[in-house]
């Protein structure tokens, strides 16, 4: 029982890696997603048993606008936008934000979730990340690419992580870890002080970032009752309780307003998932986000 | 821009309290229960901390001593564990050596001192362990360091093999195609404080934080400066991009950016007397002219004072011709301001240093004052070093960005300076290039008007001082970085008096000689031969 439950949350994991590598906007979500290729990890979850959370988050207010980036010291980068490249706090599409991350918070089980092999990508193209909002798992390897092939440095500004600051300045890959789980890890280039990046890293595979339609799924869920948060950049966090049963789908849906913008955005918090089930425990340190502040 | 108000100083960390709020409940209760703990056990080393280092770096560690506001960049946050200057790989924890040697050689162009002479072994073995405990990061596995090796022989090939990888993995990007940190990027860099950081001008390694030396460099490169934009190289070898021995040749090349031996301030600057004078500041003539380094420090003695000036050293050269004096003054700075490109550099500096009061300069300008007395003190007295008073005024030579050529003025304490009457006996020429300001005066001499105007009189110990602002650094007015006393001496005429003298008087003195030697010869033998008449007559 408990093994098939594993391959199952194994599963998940790249799904959830394959969303949310693609989760990035402008991105097609069909492509550049890794394969999916069981290795040895058992099941954690049962076929008969799997539950899905969907949903949505909505946008309400007026979207922000953006500031175009001056790219003109980096021809490279400025070709590679037929548009000038915008600099923009949310991106908002038909009332819909996308690059939310969206996670279990609480409520799972303590089972040692299988680490996927598969790599979870972070691409420097055209000076910009992609994807902005990046889901990974601990101990999964982060892929990190120069797709441009003039310097960029990689600075990641973790809290509960050790960190690092790389340069590479060729087309060239990389390929780190996070140890801890960690919401949310900043990343920048001090090259291009305009690119900026966050890595969302969770213990389990239950965590998504929403596309362009403010879309997200987190599937292959054990049946239980969660905890469920929505981290914006920009706008902050949200949090929802949820119910699902076997072979259940519940939808949540979340709406950020322009009015939360300068809303406590929480960065670097670690996520002690030993203590899940204790649902007291996050509550109380964690604010939800609120209009103003 | 009125910039006055504790408001702004004390807000400027703004940007950094999304990031650190997130943390402020875990590190309150660390610290809450560290602090329980060194209740129960207070940890040597303690009481030292107190003394010696919480004045900037805060009860808790956490960089926000009462003295931080004052300082750019800002006293390390401990609690985050993130040391520049480590032997370990990019974002590990530093070992205990890398933390004594910290304390032991501080840190050169910060406020940072080395604590080597004033506390002892013990003292600074215990400050290691009280720093450590300031962060939850040293519960991680200690880190191992990184594996240098040896550097290869140095070769001219080799420099330039350097020098090719300087250009190819684009350190120039922050560091400046010379080398002197006016790279396109280096307006945007911030710390891991969001206050912003200089990219490091490479041609002055005795003010590497972590050692000039080629070993040192290298060990910078594999490791680079947690909490800076300063990234590790070391995964190029790995992605075998680069190889260890290329690293090691860029390491010699970046060594050799700066002298041999870091530069000596004597208290006399000697103007040498030529046929010609230059007028070029490239002219061949300033490169057997010798060089005096003159520091220079934040003006922090009137208000409003300036704690981060940009401007920490000057090159004076000086030569004359018996009827005019040249001075050619050399001094780094990464921004020819005004520059568009550092209008945020500046208001980020201007929002992140405590001010007690004053007016930023509604244009940024780049500027440089050359003060003389207004005539030459015959003992050791001197205007007071800060632009003079009221009754001992300063004769000034005051140079400004953007304003043509350099301006002679009588200054009567900071930024009280008036711009002298009549025809300006100054001839100057500024040139700016890749991060570095050349300015050449010349005066005669002698300019009329004797009573503002300095004579410069050979053979006299002539004082001088200097004063720099940068403008794109957010200096103006009072706030900028000074100099104290020097000497300038300009040569005498080498007349023919001074060579044909000893001559002279050496032939007087052969002479003399000879003359003496031969009258003697004279006496001698008339006596010899008087005496001999006398004997041949007493023979007789």
């Amino acid at each position: 029982m408990r093994d098939s439950w594993k391959v199952q949350a194994f599963l998940t994991a790249l799904l959830v890696a394959l969303s949310s590598a693609c989760g990035g906007p402008g991105e097609d979500p069909t492509e550049g997603g890794p394969d999916e290729t069981a290795e040895e990890a058992g099941p954690v979850v049962s076929p008969d048993s799997a539950a899905t959370i969907t949903g949505t988050v909505a946008f309400e207010g007026t979207p922000p606008t953006g500031e175009a980036i001056d790219m003109s010291e980096e021809p490279t980068c400025a070709e590679a936008h037929a548009e000038p490249a915008m600099r923009i706090p949310a991106v908002v599409a038909d009332g819909r934000l996308g690059n939310v991350y969206v996670y279990v918070k609480e409520g799972l089980p303590d089972l040692d979730w299988p680490t996927p092999s598969e790599g979870a990508t972070l691409d420097q193209e055209g000076c910009e990340y992609h994807p902005h909002v990046l889901a990974i798992q601990v101990d999964q390897p982060l892929v990190i690419q120069n797709s441009d092939g003039i310097l960029h440095n990689i600075n990641t500004q973790p809290t509960a992580n050790q960190g690092f600051n790389i340069s590479q300045p060729v087309e060239m890959e990389t390929t780190r870890e996070f140890s801890t789980a960690e919401v949310m890890i900043p990343v920048k280039c001090d090259v291009h002080g305009w690119m900026e990046a966050y890595i969302g890293v969770q213990e389990h595979p239950y965590a998504a970032v929403t596309d362009e339609g403010g879309a997200f799924t987190l599937s292959n869920l054990p049946p239980g009752d969660y905890v469920i948060e929505a981290w914006h950049e920009t706008y902050g966090t949200q949090t929802q309780n949820v119910t699902v049963g076997a072979q259940e789908t519940a939808e949540v849906s979340f709406t950020f307003s322009s009015d939360m913008a300068g809303a406590y955005v929480p960065l670097g918090e670690p996520i002690d998932l030993h203590d899940h089930g204790d649902s007291a425990l996050h509550g109380s340190r964690t604010p939800v986000a609120s209009a103003g502040r | 821009m009125r910039r006055g108000g504790v408001d702004i100083a004390w807000t400027a960390r703004g940007g950094a309290v999304r990031r650190t709020v997130g943390t402020a409940g875990l590190l309150a209760a660390l610290l809450g229960s560290m602090g329980a703990a060194a209740a129960q056990t207070a940890p040597a080393g303690r009481t030292t901390y107190d003394r010696w280092c919480a004045g900037c770096h805060g009860d808790d560690g956490a960089g926000d001593g009462p003295a931080a506001g004052t300082m750019l960049p800002r006293p390390r946050d401990f609690t985050t564990g993130l040391y520049q200057i480590r032997t370990t790989p990019s974002g590990a924890l530093p070992t205990d050596g890398d933390i004594l040697r910290m304390i032991d050689e501080g840190m050169p162009g910060t406020a940072m001192p080395g604590w080597k002479d004033h506390l002892s072994e013990a003292e600074r073995n215990e400050l290691v362990e009280v720093l450590k405990m300031f962060s939850p990061a040293f519960e991680r596995d200690p880190a191992e360091p990184v594996e240098i090796g040896s550097a290869p022989g140095v070769s001219d090939e080799g420099l330039a093999e350097g020098r090719r990888l300087y250009e190819r993995i684009e350190c120039w990007k922050c560091h400046g195609q010379a080398g002197r940190g006016d790279g396109s990027s280096a307006p945007t860099l911030e710390d891991d404080q969001d206050m912003p950081v200089r990219a490091t001008d490479l041609t002055r390694n005795w003010l590497f934080n972590g050692g000039g030396s080629t070993e040192e460099i290298f060990t910078r490169l594999m490791t680079g400066l947690n909490g800076t934009p300063m990234p590790s190289f070391a995964d190029l070898i790995d992605a075998e991009v680069v190889t260890k021995e290329e690293l090691w040749r860029m390491a010699q090349y970046v060594r050799s950016l700066s002298p041999d031996e870091p530069p000596r301030t004597r208290e006399v600057i000697r103007a040498t007397l030529v046929d010609a004078l230059p007028a070029a500041v490239d002219a061949p003539a300033w490169e057997s002219a010798e060089r005096a380094y003159v520091p220079l420090v934040g003006q922090v003695i009137e208000a409003p004072r300036w704690f981060a000036p940009t401007v920490d050293g000057v090159w004076v050269q000086a030569l004359h011709d018996g009827e005019e004096l040249a001075v050619l003054l050399t001094w780094h700075d990464p921004s020819r301001s005004p520059d568009p490109d550092w209008a945020e550099w500046r208001a980020r500096v201007l929002s992140a240093m405590a001010t007690d009061g004053g007016e930023a300069a509604a244009e940024p300008t780049d500027a440089l004052a050359v003060q003389f007395p207004t005539s030459i003190p015959d003992g050791m007295e001197r205007p007071y070093f800060l632009m003079g008073s009221e009754q001992e005024p300063v004769y000034l030579w005051h140079w400004e960005s953007g304003v043509a050529g350099a301006r002679e003025a009588i200054a009567r304490g900071l930024a009280m300076i008036e711009p002298l009457a009549g025809e300006d006996a100054l001839v100057s020429r500024a040139v700016y290039e890749h991060g570095r300001w050349q300015l050449l005066v010349r005066r005669p001499l002698e300019a009329g008007d004797v009573e503002n105007r300095l004579r410069f009189e050979p053979g006299r110990a002539i004082p001088i001082a200097l004063f720099a602002w940068d403008g794109s650094n957010g200096e103006s007015g009072t706030q900028g970085a000074i100099s104290t006393w020097y000497y300038l001496y300009l040569d005498q005429p080498t007349a023919s008096a001074i060579y044909a003298v000893p001559f002279v008087a050496m032939l007087l003195t052969a002479a003399l000689g000879i003359f003496v030697v031969v009258r003697a010869q004279r006496r001698a033998g008339a006596a010899v031969r008087g005496r001999g008449g006398a004997l041949d007559r007493e023979a007789d």
